[in-house]
């Protein structure tokens, strides 16, 4: 199928099989790696990515098919001519990372969530990255991440 | 929590970590992210049965599948000679894939190559294998009778893999007996699994000078270069590991894979690159598992608690091949730990390990060889031992502990602890959680019926594989190394043996060397997992990287230190011993005003070096003397839903002695996420089959890893004991959260319904098996 998705602000025009999955298609067809699969059961959210401004989706339960016509953000497209969105910095001051898989769809679960409850409680941001499984960091380093983020003001 | 280190101190410093921008930024490179022109895709064929005889296997409807290239069976590769592999252990080998029979649900059978993963998938769908099943031993217990032999290919014609003992097992039998208390108790460490988010992977590739470059998920990849050599007799020079962003490992990317050698094979046979990443539950289902101990435990004590002997008697399940990657000499691993933080006067330990119809391994799951059931079997122990006695069990650990001044301590079993301050790491773990209070807490919840525990843990580790004369993998013994090279304006790199899998070496190596040369560490490089430029090392399992590579760095530091002293003295104008190092600087002694800096010197080793050889650079392999022994004081208090069994986490109080600190930052965070696998182990996760050799837990729906809502908030604080023999005093510490935790909860659940007369439960210990425990118990007092 042809389809045409843009992706942090460009647009990839693509004949892909039906069955592709958005994970792979940014992957492998628009070459942005960042998006990382762990799991097959929708379970770990090393995938997430943001798609029409706030919504997180997990990348491997979409098909690319169903991302034609829409805008679709990855960890690609968080940090603005070099300089490091609020989440990021976050994450490197709070040392929210470790072995770094996870991270990607932690900080795009965390646009999101940012998005829609700018100055969440620690409850709100343990909710929110519920879907977001790291086998490092114990979620406390993240969660702090997320409220020097959020306290920034810049969600 | 974040200051940046510069020219001056930088051990100790808890400075953010280098790697991060990239991994922040999706620039991270792992296995997946690679692609090469011409790249083959990999899909296994796996077995449904875990016991039974291959009749056929039928490629021609694979064959045509669109994009399919080739299927390769275990016939193709014992006719090349590579049906099977040694496993790192040293004392078994594993089919590539199945030949004549299969021995494990999951089990590799076919390869299927294809253009895309999508093709591969569907070729792999249609291949065709006729199984007739065996009859299963799915237990080790059932395994021990050998009615059925799984392994006829071995000499031994039984399941039983070895028997490995250690200490006085006549003594302590007197020793036992002639004591007025004793406890016995059967703890099973359940199978579990480390599942790494990344999943294993590899891609393989034959250059244009025939030379294998092997990218892949590897914790050691100097050891899978010699192992590669020594299983496909390619010489050792023509081979290329290269292990790139790993994503986690926790001990599961230390052995060698069927589907690593499978992408080998098709990259040498179709002459294209191949690659293979497994799913997550080829990951679940198919490498290296851990534990899968059942312990019996006995201690003795006199009446008012001083502890005579120690007895574990263990019945291990390895599964279908022995891949537990221990050192040679140490088919139970160090075990031997199992003595913990106690004066034993004396102790037998023995370990017989049984073939299963199951997922081979017994691998070290962020632990350093069986060290986590070790210390899970005494912790646990004295738990039982205190509520038998009587006595708190703060109070019963305390009169037993080894003395500060005891150190070198040499336990029952044959171990040297460098050294400790036990006492003093309880209690500021018990001012920390204000325990007088909760006791009183508790006494009052007690009486209302509420169930209220507190746990106790005080772990002695042992890490840090190890010295020559003891450790060896495939005979190759655990030293680690380092090679450090100054530029001209003071800026650098180091490489190492080890590889970071999320540790935050190109950090912590840095400020090592940083500390060493007075250097600023973010102009030192670092590089890892690549076996063309590392010089050859171990790698990063078992809490080994700080106690070896980390002493390597150190020492290969200090030997550019000697060098630079003699470009200094020229410098200077003065003899080479009348320079001092002291502020991080070269000055003339006693003169502080006449000074040199190691970044003038760097300069000086390549422009004016005087009478001294130009360069700056030195290599260290560092052979260490003895083990590490990290230890810690962890308290756990929770709360138990009498209805319904939930155990809710309260608080947890986790209080380290890893000796010197290089990095608090990235010590912490260590902590945070070993105790939060400690927590999975402890309350969620499980391998578990069932009696016909099924695995029921073969993804994350089934196999669960906590999410940031179960995670409980972790509260922590550190002694700092160094090590004596260590050059920075640094001891290693990834371990000791997932090591120390288990048993801390265990003992706290086990406290809460102790009321109640409950006195062990198996992990996992989920609401179900409280719920029951609680219904078993109320209805016998009824």
């Amino acid at each position: 199928m042809k389809i045409a998705v843009k992706v942090n602000g460009s647009t990839y025009q693509r004949d892909v099989e039906s069955r592709t999955l958005l994970a792979y298609f940014l992957r492998e067809e628009c070459g942005l790696t960042g998006t990382h699969v762990g799991c097959d059961t929708s379970s770990c959210g090393c995938c997430v990515v943001v798609m029409d401004g706030d919504q997180a989706v997990k990348a491997c339960t979409m098909f690319a098919v169903q991302a034609d016509g829409r805008e679709i953000m990855t960890v690609e497209g968080l940090a603005t001519n070099g300089t490091l969105h609020p989440l990021q910095q976050g994450f490197w001051d709070q040392h929210g990372l470790q072995c770094g898989y996870c991270t990607p769809g932690m900080l795009m679960a965390s646009y999101a969530l940012l998005k829609h409850n700018p100055k969440p409680s620690e409850a709100d941001i343990r909710e929110g990255l519920a879907g977001n499984l790291c086998r490092c960091t114990g979620y406390q380093n993240i969660v702090k991440a997320v409220q020097q983020a959020a306290e920034g003001g810049q969600g | 929590m974040s200051a940046q280190a510069t020219a001056g101190q930088s051990v100790g410093v808890a400075m953010k970590r280098k790697e991060d921008p990239r991994f922040i930024q999706g620039k991270g490179n792992y296995v997946d992210d690679l692609s090469f022109p011409g790249m083959l895709y990999l899909a296994l064929v796996r077995s449904p049965y875990p016991h039974a005889e291959i009749k056929n296997i039928d490629i021609a409807e694979a064959m045509k599948v669109p994009g399919v290239k080739a299927v390769i069976t275990g016939k193709d590769l014992e006719a090349a000679g590579l049906g099977w592999l040694p496993t790192f252990h040293g004392f078994d080998k594993q089919m590539v894939l199945a030949i004549g029979k299969v021995l494990f649900q999951y089990q590799e059978v076919a390869a299927v190559f294809a253009e895309s993963r999508e093709a591969a998938a569907d070729g792999a769908e249609v291949v065709e294998v006729e199984y007739e099943p065996l009859p299963v031993v799915a237990d080790p217990f059932t395994s021990k009778t050998d009615k059925v032999l799984l392994r006829p290919d071995r000499e031994g014609k039984t399941n039983h893999i070895f028997h490995w003992e250690v200490g006085d097992r006549d003594g302590t039998a007197r020793a036992l007996e002639s004591s007025p208390k004793r406890i016995s108790q059967r703890m099973w460490f359940q199978r579990c699994h480390p599942a790494p988010l990344e999943p294993c992977g590899c891609v393989a590739y034959f250059d244009t000078m025939g030379r294998l470059q092997f990218h892949v998920t590897s914790q050691a990849p100097h050891v899978y270069r010699t192992a590669l050599a020594l299983v496909t007799g390619i010489a050792e020079d023509k081979i290329h590991v290269i292990s790139p962003d790993l994503g986690g490992g926790f001990g599961n990317k230390v052995p060698v894979y069927p589907g690593y050698v499978c992408a080998i094979v098709g990259a040498l046979k179709i002459g294209r690159p191949v690659k293979w990443v497994e799913s997550r539950t080829e990951n679940l289902t198919s490498t290296g598992f851990a534990r899968d101990y059942h312990m019996d435990v006995e201690i003795g004590a006199t009446e008012d608690g001083r502890v005579t002997a120690l007895r574990v008697a263990t019945t291990a399940d390895h599964g279908a091949f022995d891949a537990a990657a221990d050192p040679s000499k140490y088919p139970a691993g160090i075990f031997g730990i199992v003595t913990g933080s106690y004066t034993f006067p004396v102790a037998h330990a023995e370990v017989d390990a049984y073939f299963t119809n199951k997922a081979p391994g017994g691998i070290a799951y962020r632990c350093s060889f069986r060290v986590t059931e070790a210390s899970f079997a005494i912790e646990r122990g004295m738990d039982i031992l205190a509520d038998e006695l009587g006595i708190d069990s703060v109070e019963l650990r305390r009169r037993n502990f080894i003395k500060k001044d005891q150190f070198p301590y040499p336990s029952a079993l044959g171990f040297t602890y460098d050294s400790g301050d036990y006492h003093k790491t309880l209690d500021t773990a018990l001012e920390k959680i204000g325990y007088a209070a909760l006791l009183k807490e508790q006494a009052e919840q007690r009486a209302k019926g509420e169930l209220m525990g507190i746990g106790v843990s005080t772990f002695t580790e042992v890490v840090g594989a190890g010295p020559s004369k003891h450790f060896d993998i495939l005979g190759i013994k655990m030293f680690d190394s380092a090679e450090i090279r100054i530029h001209p304006t003071g800026a650098g790199i180091v490489r190492a043996g080890t590889k970071s899998q999320g540790q935050g070496h190109e950090t912590t190596w840095a400020q090592i060397v940083a500390e060493e040369l007075g250097l600023d560490p973010q102009t030192i490089m670092v590089e890892e997992g690549d076996t063309d430029t590392a010089p050859y090392g171990l790698g990063t399992y078992a809490s080994r990287s700080t106690p070896v590579a980390g002493a390597a760095i150190t020492m290969a530091a200090r030997r550019i230190r000697e060098k630079a002293r003699k470009v200094a003295a020229h410098l200077l104008e003065v003899g080479e011993a009348d320079v001092e190092w002291k502020d991080y600087k070269f000055q003339v002694k006693g003169v502080p005003a006449k000074v040199v800096t190691m970044k003038e010197v760097a300069f000086a080793a390549y422009t004016n070096m005087g009478p001294n050889e130009p360069g700056l650079e030195a290599t260290y392999y560092y052979d260490p003397p003895n083990m590490t022994y990290p230890n810690g004081a962890y308290i756990a208090v929770v709360d138990v839903d009498r209805e319904i069994g939930e155990v809710k986490v309260r608080r947890f109080v986790a209080v380290d002695d890893c000796g010197t600190v290089i990095n608090p930052m990235v010590v912490e965070g260590q902590i945070h996420g070993g105790l939060t696998e400690g927590f999975a182990i402890a309350f969620m996760q499980e391998i578990q089959y069932d009696s016909d050799g099924n695995n029921l837990n073969t993804n994350f729906t089934d196999y669960l890893v906590p999410t940031s809502l179960e995670t409980p908030h972790w509260e922590t604080a550190s002694t700092v004991t160094p090590s004596p023999h260590h050059p920075l005093g640094a001891k290693g510490v990834g371990e000791s959260p997932n090591v120390g935790s288990p048993a801390a909860f265990v003992n706290a659940v086990i406290d809460a319904l102790s009321p109640l007369g409950v006195r062990h439960i198996d992990m996992p210990v989920t609401r179900d098996k409280v719920w029951r425990a609680i219904r078993d118990a109320e209805s016998g007092k009824a």
